[in-house]
């Protein structure tokens, strides 16, 4: 079987999405946007084969054996360890560069901050074993330094304020290098890693005081007690099928604010405009007009009953509508992205908001802070205000017509969800469909990885696809 | 740009650098030669009747769009900033006030002779009238003569507004013209004279329509712009334009012949992939970028509104020295900005199926508002009607810090790939 690769390089995530000969999307991988966008890139990617070959697991090879609950619960952990062991091997790196930094390190309490050090870091490692193989932690689109940062960031907070300054530095200097490292993981060598973890992992449990576990987990515990070894037996040989199978990309095309710097042949590489249209034809196909609000575009494009694009209109010269509008109003708040939404969603009114510039805004929500505004209030009211900001540009383009779909990261808030659905339908009446799909940060790299599919005369270069072979 | 190519000129090119430059040396030796000096804009322009009085137009909008592209026009605009001319107002208006304060040194380094007589013949455009109050005070005691023109409200010229305007020139322009010259107005010169325009009208109207043929010989908007040059910078009315737009015919008949694509700085366009109408102005500050970007795609302009600002002669309008009087009046008010919503967007979608265009674009100006008010409005109303790709971007006419190259790179890389697609699915459907 071909598969066919789209990559979606944004401002703040890259994202990749495989499809098969029939479109369907086998696999989906989603990475922080770095300096370096081959690493971006090639990371994307690397997640997305990952995901691709459970998968096959899934949907194929192990299709019969997981109709049984105890066999979809293996296959989720085995997922989640998977997930896991490639964070731990990136996260015993990162320990090691930042012993290295702070060895260099001229302080004259430098043993005390190489103790603190230690202590923080073996408590993030516990913690985090535990949100990966327990809360699914790797399948939640957060990244690695993401992840590292805001636990270490806690810790410091706890700690002693005197070696903070260095502590951080140590930080600042370790993550780059070690975020940007490539590694390629022979996926067969990773599963059985998995496997031979979970099996510890099962063992442990079976073996603990009753107390530790939680009710709804021990019910699940019971149904693979004793029988673990046998589930992980009869995965065997579909495991064996699914690790050898050759991923062959036979196609692939790129996208997003840095696809000109992506590796990539000039043939392969598409408009985000069109990506984001055809990801949203694929996925709704009635769809005639998409709002992609990303991290710092907002595109509003028509497109037609063939998924073509019509007219389209991009913010020029000002991103205060956009996804990264969201990120400066969280620091703002000293909030996470992930917690704007559902605090958003609290708010009792929306607090008018004049200032038409990200920056301008940030000194508006300190003085509505300080006349006696409430958080929840002031953010409803950033929030509608991104919203309408991206209506002006729907306006311009022609405005929203039957099906309405909703694209981009910023999609995954739900107060933005929320103002979007009022928006649409104060402005264009109740009768408009709106579609938004759980997957829609994906829209630009499916519509990608569709296109690469349509247009398969193209000559890759070899050299590029082997590591996709590999993984 | 870093083009070792060695592209050889077409005669028409080295024929046009001869007349300007003499233009400009003859302006710069204006008053040794007691020659009155004329300033007015190009939009519904009197050439015709400068000539006849023997004096010289000088188009101060045209000095700006050469110093934009001779990369001089960044620093007029912050020098009239300096001295409080705001961020919005139209950087033609502020990079010439700019070159005034720095000598009025034109262009081509030639001076620029102080005006004998501000002559505004177009008022559609608002600030050019604020524009010559500012050079009426740069000027003291300078003469202004000014012609409203009635803006085509409802899609017509009546016999009324006619009348009007010819009144305007009977009492007003023309006694100012005698005044200012010394000479009287002579109505068989002005005749002949409009004979030369109508001509050359007659010439650069076949030239327009030369993308009839496929691949088109020429590109209507960058190369168009140069068409242009000799009939909107005074040529007009003279037989050295008739001259040269009868030799650039027969050149580019020669190129329809071969079945050649246009001409572009990087020598002829070997593979015409799209075909676009284009509305709005060029950006001047990085003309070659700018026109680059569509070549290297394969894009050629087929027809654009921008080259009929001087005139539309697409719809059959020539002067007639029969009726001198009239035909300028006539004129004036078919001048393209003069044109109501409706019958640009006629205008337009006769050109989009006429010259079979795959696209219609619009490069809208930031600081131009008569240029880009209804400019969306138009946009749809064509996308409507004719079902055709549309695409917007937006930039400056000579303020370089407006002309941002990756912004418009990415649309118009998204706009072309729009119509590839286009391309591709019609003909599988």
């Amino acid at each position: 079987m071909n598969y066919y690769l789209g990559i979606d390089l944004g401002s703040t995530t890259s994202k990749a999405v495989i499809v098969d000969e029939n479109d369907q999307v086998v696999g989906r991988g989603i990475t922080n946007t770095r300096a370096n966008y081959e690493v971006a890139a090639e990371l994307a990617k690397q997640q997305a084969i990952y995901n691709t070959r459970f998968y096959l697991l899934k949907e194929k090879q192990g299709k019969v054996l997981l109709q049984k609950k105890e066999y979809q619960t293996f296959f989720k952990d085995l997922e989640n360890v998977f997930q896991y062991l490639q964070f731990e091997d990136r996260f015993v790196k990162l320990k090691e560069e930042m012993a290295k930094v702070a060895s260099q390190l001229k302080h004259v309490d430098s043993a005390k901050i190489k103790d603190i050090l230690n202590k923080i870091l073996t408590e993030i490692d516990t913690e985090l074993k535990v949100k990966y193989l327990k809360e699914n932690l790797g399948n939640k689109n957060q990244f690695f330094r993401d992840i590292v940062s805001e636990r270490y960031n806690e810790k410091l907070e706890q700690s002693d304020k005197a070696y903070f300054e260095p502590l951080m530095n140590i930080f600042d200097k370790s993550i780059n290098p070690i975020e940007n490292e490539i590694v390629n993981y022979d996926f067969q060598n990773l599963v059985h890693e998995s496997i031979d973890l979970l099996e510890k992992y099962y063992h442990n449990l079976l073996h603990a005081d009753v107390d530790e576990i939680s009710s709804d987990f021990r019910s699940e515990l019971e149904l693979l007690a004793g029988n673990y070894k046998n589930i992980k037996e009869d995965f065997r040989s579909h495991i064996e099928n699914v690790a050898k199978e050759n991923i062959v990309i036979a196609n692939m095309v790129g996208t997003g604010y840095g696809r000109a710097l992506l590796p990539f042949p000039a043939e392969c590489i598409r408009s985000e405009i069109l990506c984001h249209a055809y990801g949203a034809h694929a996925l709704f196909p009635k769809t005639r007009t998409v709002l992609d609000i990303g991290g710092q575009d907002t595109k509003a494009i028509q497109v037609d009953q063939y998924g073509m694009v019509t007219s389209f209109h991009m913010n020029d010269r000002c991103a205060a509508g956009c996804g990264r509008y969201l990120g400066y109003i969280a620091n703002e708040f000293g909030l996470s992205l992930n917690e704007l939404g559902p605090m958003t969603m609290e708010a009792k009114k929306e607090t008018n908001i004049c200032s038409t510039c990200t920056v301008f805004a940030g000194a508006e929500v300190r003085e509505l802070l300080n006349v006696g505004e409430q958080k929840e209030d002031i953010l409803a009211g950033l929030h509608k205000a991104i919203v309408s900001r991206a209506f002006s540009l729907i306006a311009r383009s022609g405005g929203v017509k039957n099906e309405f779909t909703f694209t981009g990261g910023v999609a995954r808030n739900q107060a933005i969800v929320k103002y979007v659905t009022e928006l649409v339908r104060n402005s264009y009446g109740n009768d408009i469909t709106i579609n938004i799909h759980t997957d829609s940060i994906f829209m630009g790299s499916l519509g990608g990885a569709l296109f690469a599919r349509r247009n398969i005369n193209v000559n890759l270069d070899t050299k590029k696809m082997k590591s996709a072979e590999k993984a | 740009m870093t083009n070792t190519k060695e592209v050889k000129k077409d005669k028409s090119m080295i024929l046009q650098k001869e007349m300007i430059a003499k233009q400009f040396q003859d302006l710069a030796t204006a008053k040794e030669q007691g020659k009155k000096v004329v300033y007015t804009f190009v939009p519904g322009n009197l050439s015709e009747l400068i000539h006849a009085f023997d004096m010289i137009p000088v188009y101060p909008e045209i000095n700006a769009l050469q110093s934009g592209m001779r990369k001089k026009s960044g620093a007029f605009i912050k020098d009239s900033e300096k001295i409080g001319y705001s961020e919005d107002i139209c950087t033609y208006v502020k990079c010439d006030v700019g070159m005034m304060m720095n000598g009025n040194i034109g262009p081509y380094g030639e001076k620029i002779p102080a005006p004998d007589l501000l002559l505004l013949s177009y008022t559609g455009c608002f600030t050019f009238m604020k524009w010559f109050e500012n050079l009426e005070r740069i000027y003291p005691g300078v003469p202004v003569a000014m012609l409203h023109t009635p803006y085509q409200e409802d899609g017509k010229i009546t016999p009324e507004m006619v009348t009007y305007m010819v009144k305007q020139l009977k009492e007003d322009v023309i006694p100012k013209m005698e005044k200012v010259s010394g000479k009287k107005f002579d109505e068989t010169k002005l005749k002949e004279v409009l004979k030369h325009a109508r001509q050359t009208q007659e010439l650069i109207n076949q030239i327009f329509q030369m993308p009839k043929y496929t691949p088109s010989p020429i590109d209507a908007y960058f190369a168009g712009v140069y068409y242009i040059g000799p009939i909107n910078t005074g040529f007009r009315g003279t037989p050295e334009a008739v001259e040269y737009y009868t030799l650039l015919l027969e050149e580019i008949n020669e190129r329809a012949k071969l079945g050649l694509g246009p001409v572009t700085p990087e020598g002829g366009m070997t593979e015409e992939k799209y075909r676009l109408v284009v509305e709005g102005p060029p950006n001047w500050t990085s003309f070659r970028e700018f026109w680059k970007l569509f070549y290297d795609m394969g894009a050629v302009v087929v027809a654009s509104s921008y080259t009929k600002v001087g005139g539309v002669y697409d719809l059959g309008f020539r002067h007639n020295p029969d009726k001198p009087l009239e035909s300028l009046a006539e004129y004036c008010m078919s001048c393209y900005t003069n044109y109501n919503l409706p019958q640009r967007i006629d205008l337009l979608k006769k050109c989009i199926t006429e010259y079979k265009a795959d696209g219609f674009l619009v490069h809208s100006i930031k600081s131009c508002n008569s240029f880009s008010a209804g400019q969306l409005a138009m946009m749809r109303k064509i996308e409507e009607d004719l079902q055709i790709p549309v695409g917007f971007i937006e930039s400056d006419l000579v303020d370089p810090r407006y002309f941002s190259y990756s912004n418009i790179k990415n649309r118009l890389e998204s706009f072309f790939q729009m119509l590839e697609q286009r391309k591709t699915i019609m003909n599988q459907n």
